[in-house]
């Protein structure tokens, strides 16, 4: 299942993967202030523009030009939206300045949704994992995080296991309507959940069998430390929201269509 | 019967896991595929119930092509029991489940609770009809499992690593179903890493590594091939292993039946007293 | 003082009709290797949850009788109280590993109890290396064979330097020559560390020559206990259904038609091999 192949560890090592995620998701949330931010075309589009330089430093252009497409669909929506009902409610005008400000708000849109998605591609589950575990958030959450993605393989592959189980008895799941087709997943949904129930009952058996809970003042094998590029991004960071505050603020942006 | 004609088969991420198969398994013949883990058994396997379709070469089930046809269709004649019953297991009483893949093959009722009846008695599981299989042992579950496969009689039965967990009685009693399979004229094709498992049964052998074939004859040949073995990653029987170091006394190597063993040594030891 | 000790301990699973365990007394000294087996439902695994714990206070229900594991009542002390002495190792590989690297999770139980980080560095690196797993101890879980994983699995409990380690099957779901280097592992640690090791197998004929202590259990009971060759060569024994070793079995053959080999059970092939050598090779 291709799906999950993006979810397993992938050790590519770029510069970019090797940033602390606490300061990438800093930047995120900077990044994502500041599209807040403005309403005017040129800052989105130049925040737009900013994600590149990253993407194509940790080598994930495929990947992230696939997540573009992914929100081509709800981009246009939200374009289409915007433009009819300023068409309807100024009365049937289609005048340039709408269909600016409606392609800012779309604009707006797929920045946060791309940075997010930079922020995903370039940190790897584990990295992800010790950020959690590192942060204020209780090691709860961040178990929980790690062990589920450690899982996700091998739910897939069991999913694929009982499916065949299932056809080697005959279970045909393309056939018959909508309905039909529904209920065929049935004998293959009640023995994944099982087999889930039973699988948490043994990883608590072992979790308990490994000094669960003698503590609350758990330790950590790892240690995320700050490195040179870290510090570089959140000077960016900060000089992005200083820049984007004083302009919000002291500059007057024009927009496309009074420059043209 | 099966024929494998040349196939190769790569899984999604470009692993190939057969390289290069021919293997023709006669109707009634019990075969023991065997091999480390890895070594494509289970791949191999389904290919005979079309779940895999070779990437290059065919697959004939009966003179069939596997890619002319579908799963439903192929199990009908080949019935495949998985390792983990409980991948398997999601009817609310063991009658349900055994009826299945009945009901997918399109039975008649009146047939559907015969055969149920009679698939219950065949592995004692009568007095479980209306239980849960949740409820049952490990043991059980595993017999639910077969018997709902055997339910609609298929002429092939292939057993993925049915003696993982069994204990000494349990491994028993499935060696005698298999011997009573084949006296029903089945085939019985099993996955097996089990090298005392098949050395008291005493199948045909094929062995596997690294996707290919690296012998197809006789048990007892194959398993008292201490290169063969190496080179495959397997354990000799314990039979074979105390004759291999008995070597200097001129015994026969390629004992596995325990039997046959004591008969060899009693009579070494006559002539021995004899001189 | 035995290490483990019980006394009477009969234990019912919640919601079930009968024990799982009844009147189990056992005694295990300090370095034995023993090695416990019988039919599927003896109640094995019931017993080996019992010496950390999991047996009551994660089951529930109810415990009667007396246990005692290194110096401590169980029935008194938090299974996490436990894990520094008892370390227990599952059927399942898959199961019982969580973390994203082979380290991290040869870690978790020093992150739990809260060991400083160059300790706790010290203590995992022993413990891959005495698994032989410190070549892939970056390596995820899922990436490595079912051997490798119920090695990691030891070393995880290793790791905490517990004076027992109790393997519940450990090799149900391993191909032959893997369960034989778990083994080599296991018997390894027992004689070069000292670790008393309590071993759950129905694999006789790969495990019974490791052992210096059997007990065979039927039903919630344990019907023998001691020298694993005087047990192993009783009838009795072969009736509960336990898996005698063919060497053992080819022993007795012999010796009931007259061929008497010696007065020690061989409990393995290289046993017998050399009783045949020494009584069939010509003068």
């Amino acid at each position: 299942m291709s799906v999950f192949d993006g979810l397993r560890f992938r050790k590519v090592y770029s510069p970019i993967h090797n940033l602390d995620p606490r300061i990438k998701f800093v930047y995120v949330i900077a990044i994502f202030i500041v599209a807040i931010l403005f309403f005017q075309i040129i800052p989105l589009l130049i925040l737009f523009f900013m994600q590149i330089p990253f993407v194509l430093l940790a080598r994930v252009q495929r990947q992230w030009l696939r997540s573009l497409r992914g929100a081509a669909f709800l981009a246009t929506f939200i374009f289409v939206v915007n433009v009819g009902t300023t068409y309807f409610t100024s009365g049937y005008l289609l005048t340039a300045p709408n269909v600016e400000n409606a392609a800012a708000m779309t604009l707006r849109f797929v920045v946060l949704v791309e940075s997010f998605s930079v922020f995903f591609l370039t940190t790897s589950p584990d990295h992800l994992g010790l950020a959690l575990e590192e942060s204020r958030v209780p090691y709860e959450f961040a178990f929980a995080f790690t062990t589920a993605v450690r899982f996700v393989p091998v739910l897939a592959e069991e999913a694929q296991t009982i499916m065949d189980a299932q056809k080697a008895r005959g279970l045909e799941l393309e056939k018959g309507g909508l309905l039909k087709r529904i209920r065929n997943y049935v004998p293959v949904l009640i023995p994944l959940i099982v087999s889930a129930i039973r699988r948490s009952l043994e990883l608590a058996e072992a979790m308990e069998s490994r000094a669960w809970g003698a503590t609350k003042k758990r330790t950590n094998l790892y240690l995320l430390k700050l490195h040179k590029g870290d510090y570089f991004l959140l000077a960016i960071t900060v000089g992005i929201l200083a820049t984007a505050i004083y302009a919000h603020f002291f500059v007057t942006i024009p927009t496309i269509t009074q420059l043209i | 019967m099966i024929e494998a004609q040349d196939i190769r088969y790569s899984y999604q991420n470009k692993i190939e896991a057969l390289k290069g198969i021919s293997l023709t398994i006669q109707d009634g013949e019990f075969v023991a595929i065997m091999g480390q883990n890895g070594a494509g058994k289970s791949t191999l396997v389904k290919h005979f119930n079309g779940l895999l379709k070779p990437s290059q070469g065919k697959v004939l089930v009966d003179g069939v092509e596997t890619t002319k046809s579908s799963v439903a269709a192929l199990a009908r004649n080949v019935g495949f029991v998985f390792q983990n019953p409980d991948h398997q297991l999601f009817s609310e009483t063991v009658e349900e489940e055994i009826a299945f893949a009945l009901k997918n093959f399109g039975f008649k009722s009146e047939v559907i609770e015969d055969r149920v009846t009679w698939a219950l008695n065949l592995l004692s599981l009568t007095q479980y009809r209306k239980t849960s299989p949740f409820l049952l042992s490990g043991g059980e579950r595993k017999r639910v499992a077969l018997a709902s496969v055997l339910a609609w009689d298929p002429k092939t039965l292939i057993l993925d690593e049915p003696t993982i967990g069994q204990d000494h009685d349990q491994k028993e009693k499935l060696r005698q179903f298999i011997m009573q399979m084949q006296t029903q004229k089945k085939t019985v094709v099993t996955v097996t890493h089990d090298v005392e498992f098949v050395a008291e049964c005493n199948p045909r052998v094929v062995l596997m590594k690294d996707g290919k074939i690296v012998a197809d004859g006789v048990g007892k040949e194959i398993l008292t091939n201490p290169a063969l073995l190496e080179l495959s990653s397997i354990v000799l029987p314990q039979i074979a292993q105390v004759f291999t170091k008995l070597a200097p006394l001129g015994f026969p190597k390629d004992v596995i039946d325990i039997y046959e063993a004591k008969a060899i040594i009693l009579k070494a030891k006559e002539s021995k007293q004899g001189r | 003082m035995a290490i483990i000790e019980t006394k009477n301990l009969t234990y019912t699973y919640p919601g079930a009709t009968k024990p799982s365990i009844v009147d189990v007394s056992i005694k295990v000294e300090k370095g034995e290797f023993v090695l416990i087996t019988g039919p599927s439902g003896c109640g094995k695994t019931t017993l080996c949850r019992c010496f950390n714990g999991l047996v009551p206070h994660f089951y529930q229900g109810e415990l009667k009788g007396d246990i005692s594991v290194s110096g401590i009542d169980t029935l008194k002390h938090h299974t996490y109280e436990m894990a520094k002495h008892v370390g227990l190792v599952f059927q399942n590989p898959e199961n019982q590993l969580f973390a994203l690297s082979i380290e991290k999770d040869v870690a978790f139980g020093l992150e739990n109890m809260g060991v400083p980080r160059e300790e706790m560095r010290r203590k995992v690196d022993w413990a891959l290396n005495q698994t032989g797993i410190y070549d892939i101890r970056e390596r995820s879980p899922h990436e490595i064979s079912g051997g490798q994983q119920q090695r990691v699995a030891i070393a995880s409990v290793l790791a905490m330097e517990p004076k027992v380690i109790v393997l519940d099957e450990p090799t149900s779901f391993l191909d032959p020559l893997s369960a034989e280097k778990i083994f080599d592992v296991i018997h390894k640690l027992n004689r070069e560390q000292g670790i008393t090791v309590i071993l759950v197998e129905h694999r006789l004929d790969l495990t019974a020559k490791y052992a210096n202590h059997l007990i065979v259990m039927d039903q919630g009971m344990v019907r023998f206990e001691g020298d694993p060759k005087k047990i192993l060569s009783s009838e009795e024994t072969r009736l509960i259904g336990v898996g005698i070793p063919k060497a053992t079995l080819l022993y007795q053959m012999l010796r009931k038609d007259g061929l008497n080999l010696g007065d020690s059970t061989p409990l393995s092939s290289e046993e017998l091999a050399d009783q045949l050598l020494e009584a069939l090779t010509p003068e």
